[in-house]
C-alpha cells in the first residue's frame, strides 16, 4: 500500500531531448483540440498544448475550475480528446488522487487493462498558490504518481483579474489596485515551486512557453517519473498584464531574460539551472533589466511614474536576491561585477 | 420469515458495524479523514488495510473536502467509492456534495450525526446531516447498529442503480449508535458479493454518436464536469431530480430483497411503522429516538392509550405519499427535529411531514418537538410528555404553540 516518497528518476528511462523535434511535435495528433474560447493572445492554450504534445500513452486529464476549464469544457462542448475531469477549484490535487488511485485498483482487480494510464492536473495560480495548495500538498505528501501543472498568469483572470499569492509586488490588479496611496500589490510572488522542492518530491521544474522544448521535455519527465511531479509554467495573460496579445510569448522570454522567472529543474531536491538560465548565469551581461518586461505591461504602468517608481527599484532588488539565491541553491555564483 | 441465509452474530458499535459493512462490499477506494464521533470508522478499515484484509486503495486525505473530492474522482474513473464523515467534516465537505451527485458519482457515505459549532460540541444531533438535505443525496437514517450494517449494502444498490446513479449517506446517531455495542448479525462474505455486485456503469452517448460507459477511460475520451451555462444547466438538475423520483421506487426494491436474504425489513424501506394502524396520537422521528418512542408506545397501549410512532428511515428522497397514507387516521402528530432550522418555525422533518398533510384527505393537529441538540439525553418520560401533549390538543382542540423544546432550561 505504501508508496515511497522519494523516487529516483532512472536517467535511461528518461526521453532524450532530441526525440522532441519540431517535426515529431507537428506529426503528434492534437490532445487539445482548437475552437476553446480563450481571449486572443492568451498564453495558457498554448502551454496545454504543448505539454499534451508530451504524453507518452494513454492519458487523464484533470483541471480545476479557472480560465482553461472555463473556455475549453462549455457544453455540450470540448477541446479534450482524452477523458477530463472538473470537480471544484480547489481541487486538482485530490482529483488527481483519486483518478490515480482508483486506476491502480482496478488494474490490480483486473477491471481495467493492465496498462499504464497516465494523469495530469492543470491549475492556475489562484489553484495553486491560493485555494488548491492544501489539497496539492496533501496529494504529494501521499505519493500519488501524477503530474501537476501550474499554468500561472499571475492573477484570479477567470473572476477578472483579481490578485493572488502568486500575483507580483507593484502589479494593479482588480483588488490590488494602483490609486493615488497604494502601488497596486504590496506583496511579492509566493515562491511555490521552492515551496514544493521542500516537500521532497522526486521533480520539480519551472518553465516558459517560449522555450518550448524545453518546456516539452519538463513535462515528459513529469510525466516519466515515479510518484508526484510539479510543474511550473509561465503564461502571460494580455487581458489581466494589459499587454499586446500579440507578445505574449515574448513576455515568456523577457521573464527568463531578467531572471524574473528564472528556468531551473529539481530533480530530488537537487538544483539546477536550465540551460536558457544557465546561459545567463555563465554570461551575467546578458540579464536584462526588469524594466525592460515591466514597461512593455499596462499593470506596472502606474511604476513609471515619479511617485511609485521607487517600486522598480525594489522589483529589481527582490529580483537579482532571488537569482542569487538560486544560483547558490544550483552551486553557483554570480561573478562580483554582475 | 422466508429462507433466510445462516448469519453469525458479532458484538459491533455502529461505527465498527459500517467498516465491516464496507470491508464486505468489496469497495474499490475508500477516501476518508478522521473526526470524533466516526473515527472507529477510518481506523477499523485501517485495520483491514494493515492485515491485507481488503482489497482497496485507501487514501488517508488531508481533509474532508479532498476525501470526498477524492472519491468522486475515483468514482468518475469506475471505481466503488465510500467514505465517512460527521458534523464538521461533512460541512467541510458541502460544496463536493453537490459536485458528487451533479457528477452523478454514487459514492457512499456513513455520517455519524453530530452536532455543529459553535459551541463546539461532539454528541449526536442531526445539524449535520439535516444541513445537506438539499445537496442532492440519498439520506437514509437508520434506527439501530443492525440497521446502520444493513444499509450500507443497500447504499451500494441503491445508489449504483442504472436508474439512480446518485450518492447516498446513511445517518447513524453519533455515540447512541456509532460507540453502542449490540449483538450484530452479519451476512457470510459471499453472500454480500452477491447482493452488492460489481459496480455496472450506466452507457451515455459521446459526441461522436457512440454508446459508452459513463466513465474516465482513455478508449472513450469523455469530458467529465464541464461547465454548463443558462442554456443547459437547468436540464442537468431536472435530471437530478428524475433520479430521486427513481429512488423512490428503487429503495423498497432493494430493501425488500435484502430483507429476503437476511430476514431483517425496516417498514418499507421509506418508512417504518409501528403501532400505527388505529392511532389516534402519532410521533414521527428519525434516528435512534424511535427505540425509546417504541417502549414509551407499548406502555401507553398497555394503558389503552391509541398511541402509534412512524419513523422516516429514508429521508431524501421524502417519501410524501407513503406519510400522507402512513398518518391518514392520525388526529394529532408530534414530529420530532434533533436539529433547528433557525428562524424557519421548527424543523426540516416538521416541515416535510407538516407540507406533505396539506394535501392528506383529512389534517391531524401537527406540532414540533426540538429535542437532543449536543446530544442532550431524551429519556422515555420526555417522549411520554410528548404523547400527553398530544392528547391534551385532541381534548382541547387547540395548541398553545408550535413548536416546542424537549429538556430544554428556558
Amino acid at each position: 500500500m505504501r508508496r515511497k516518497n522519494k523516487l529516483t528518476v532512472v536517467e535511461g528511462n528518461m526521453i532524450s531531448e532530441g526525440k522532441f523535434t519540431a517535426k515529431d511535435i507537428a506529426e503528434k495528433p492534437e490532445l487539445f483540440l482548437s475552437g476553446h474560447r480563450a481571449c486572443a493572445g492568451c498564453a495558457a492554450p498554448t502551454v496545454l498544448r504543448l505539454i499534451m504534445k508530451a504524453t507518452r500513452g494513454p492519458t487523464i486529464v484533470t483541471n480545476a475550475t479557472g480560465c482553461m476549464e472555463v473556455s475549453a469544457t462549455i457544453y455540450p462542448y470540448t477541446s479534450w480528446a482524452i477523458p477530463w475531469l472538473h470537480t471544484a477549484f480547489e481541487t486538482a490535487g485530490a482529483n488527481a488522487s483519486g483518478i490515480e488511485s482508483a486506476l491502480k485498483i482496478l488494474r490490480k482487480k483486473g477491471r481495467i487493462e493492465d496498462k499504464q494510464v497516465d494523469v495530469i492536473a492543470f491549475a492556475g495560480d489562484g489553484g495553486t498558490y491560493d485555494i488548491g495548495i492544501q489539497a496539492l500538498s496533501g496529494a504529494v505528501e501521499r505519493g500519488h504518481d501524477f503530474l501537476y501543472v501550474l499554468y500561472d498568469n499571475e492573477a484570479y483572470m477567470n473572476t477578472g483579474i483579481q490578485r493572488s499569492g502568486g500575483t507580483p509586488l507593484g502589479a494593479s490588479t482588480t483588488t490590488s489596485q494602483a490609486g493615488s496611496v497604494v502601488p497596486g500589490k504590496l506583496e511579492n510572488k509566493k515562491p511555490i515551486a521552492d515551496i514544493m522542492v521542500a516537500h521532497e518530491m522526486p521533480y520539480v521544474a519551472t518553465a516558459s512557453p517560449f522555450y518550448w522544448k524545453d518546456l516539452i521535455v519538463k513535462a515528459r519527465k513529469g510525466i516519466e517519473v515515479n510518484g508526484p511531479a510539479f510543474l511550473h509554467v509561465f503564461a502571460p495573460c494580455p487581458r489581466g498584464w494589459r499587454s499586446d496579445p500579440s507578445k505574449s510569448i515574448e513576455l515568456s522570454r523577457l521573464a527568463v531574460e531578467t531572471c524574473i522567472f528564472p528556468l531551473w529543474e529539481a530533480v530530488n531536491g537537487e538544483y539546477q539551472l536550465s540551460i536558457p538560465s544557465k546561459v545567463i548565469a555563465l554570461a551575467p551581461q546578458k540579464k536584462k533589466p526588469v524594466k525592460d518586461y515591466l514597461q512593455v505591461q499596462g499593470r506596472f504602468r502606474h511604476l513609471f511614474t515619479p511617485k511609485y517608481e521607487k517600486i522598480l527599484d525594489e522589483i529589481q532588488r527582490i529580483t537579482d536576491e532571488r537569482w542569487n539565491k538560486l544560483l547558490k541553491k544550483c552551486g553557483m555564483t554570480q561573478p562580483k561585477n554582475a | 420469515m422466508k429462507s433466510v441465509v445462516k448469519q453469525e452474530t458479532l458484538g459491533l458499535n455502529g461505527d465498527e458495524a459500517v467498516a465491516y459493512a464496507a470491508k464486505q462490499s468489496d469497495v474499490d477506494v475508500v477516501a476518508a479523514y478522521p473526526i470524533t464521533p466516526q473515527t472507529i470508522i477510518v481506523e477499523k478499515f485501517s485495520e483491514y488495510v494493515a492485515n491485507g484484509q481488503v482489497n482497496t486503495e485507501f487514501i488517508c486525505t488531508e481533509s474532508e473536502h479532498s476525501a470526498m473530492t477524492a472519491c468522486l474522482a475515483a468514482s468518475a474513473t469506475g471505481a466503488r467509492t465510500f467514505t465517512a464523515s460527521a458534523s464538521a467534516g461533512l460541512a467541510l465537505m458541502h460544496e463536493m456534495l453537490f459536485v458528487t451527485s451533479g457528477c452523478r458519482a454514487p459514492v457512499v457515505m456513513a455520517i455519524a450525526n453530530r452536532a455543529l459549532s459553535a459551541p463546539l460540541n461532539i454528541h449526536g444531533d442531526h445539524s449535520d446531516a439535516m444541513a445537506e438535505r438539499d445537496s442532492g443525496w440519498v439520506q437514509i437514517y437508520a434506527e439501530n447498529v443492525q440497521e446502520v450494517y444493513d444499509s450500507i449494502f443497500q447504499a451500494f444498490r441503491i445508489g449504483e442503480h442504472l436508474d439512480v446513479q446518485l450518492p447516498v449517506m446513511v445517518g447513524l446517531d453519533g455515540f447512541t449508535l456509532s460507540h453502542s455495542l449490540e449483538n450484530v448479525q452479519v451476512l457470510a462474505d459471499d453472500v454480500v458479493k452477491k447482493f452488492v455486485g460489481i459496480r455496472q456503469l450506466p452507457t451515455v452517448l459521446t459526441h461522436e454518436g457512440k454508446t459508452v460507459p459513463y466513465k474516465l477511460d482513455p478508449k472513450n475520451p469523455m469530458t467529465m464536469g464541464p461547465v454548463a451555462f443558462p442554456n443547459y444547466y437547468f436540464e442537468f438538475k431536472r435530471q437530478q431530480e428524475e433520479a430521486m423520483r427513481n429512488a423512490l421506487k428503487i429503495i423498497p426494491q432493494v430493501h425488500d430483497e435484502y430483507a429476503e436474504i437476511s430476514g431483517r425489513s425496516y417498514g418499507d424501506g421509506l418508512l417504518d411503522a409501528y403501532k400505527l394502524e388505529d392511532a389516534e396520537i402519532t410521533i414521527v422521528c428519525i434516528g435512534s429516538t424511535a427505540g425509546t418512542v417504541k417502549t414509551v408506545t407499548d406502555d401507553l397501549r398497555t394503558e389503552g392509550v391509541k398511541a402509534g410512532l412512524l419513523r422516516i428511515r429514508t429521508f431524501r428522497p421524502f417519501p410524501r405519499e407513503g406519510i400522507i397514507k402512513a398518518l391518514a387516521q392520525a388526529k394529532a402528530v408530534a414530529v420530532m427535529d434533533k436539529s433547528m432550522s433557525f428562524g424557519g418555525n421548527g424543523g426540516a422533518v416538521f416541515h416535510e411531514v407538516r407540507h406533505a398533510l396539506y394535501d392528506a384527505k383529512t389534517h391531524p393537529y401537527v406540532v414540533n418537538y426540538v429535542y437532543g441538540l449536543g446530544g442532550r439525553d431524551t429519556s422515555p418520560s420526555q417522549i411520554r410528555g410528548i404523547y400527553e401533549d398530544l392528547q391534551k390538543i385532541l381534548q382541547t382542540k387547540h395548541v398553545d404553540e408550535l413548536v416546542r423544546y424537549v429538556g430544554l432550561r428556558e
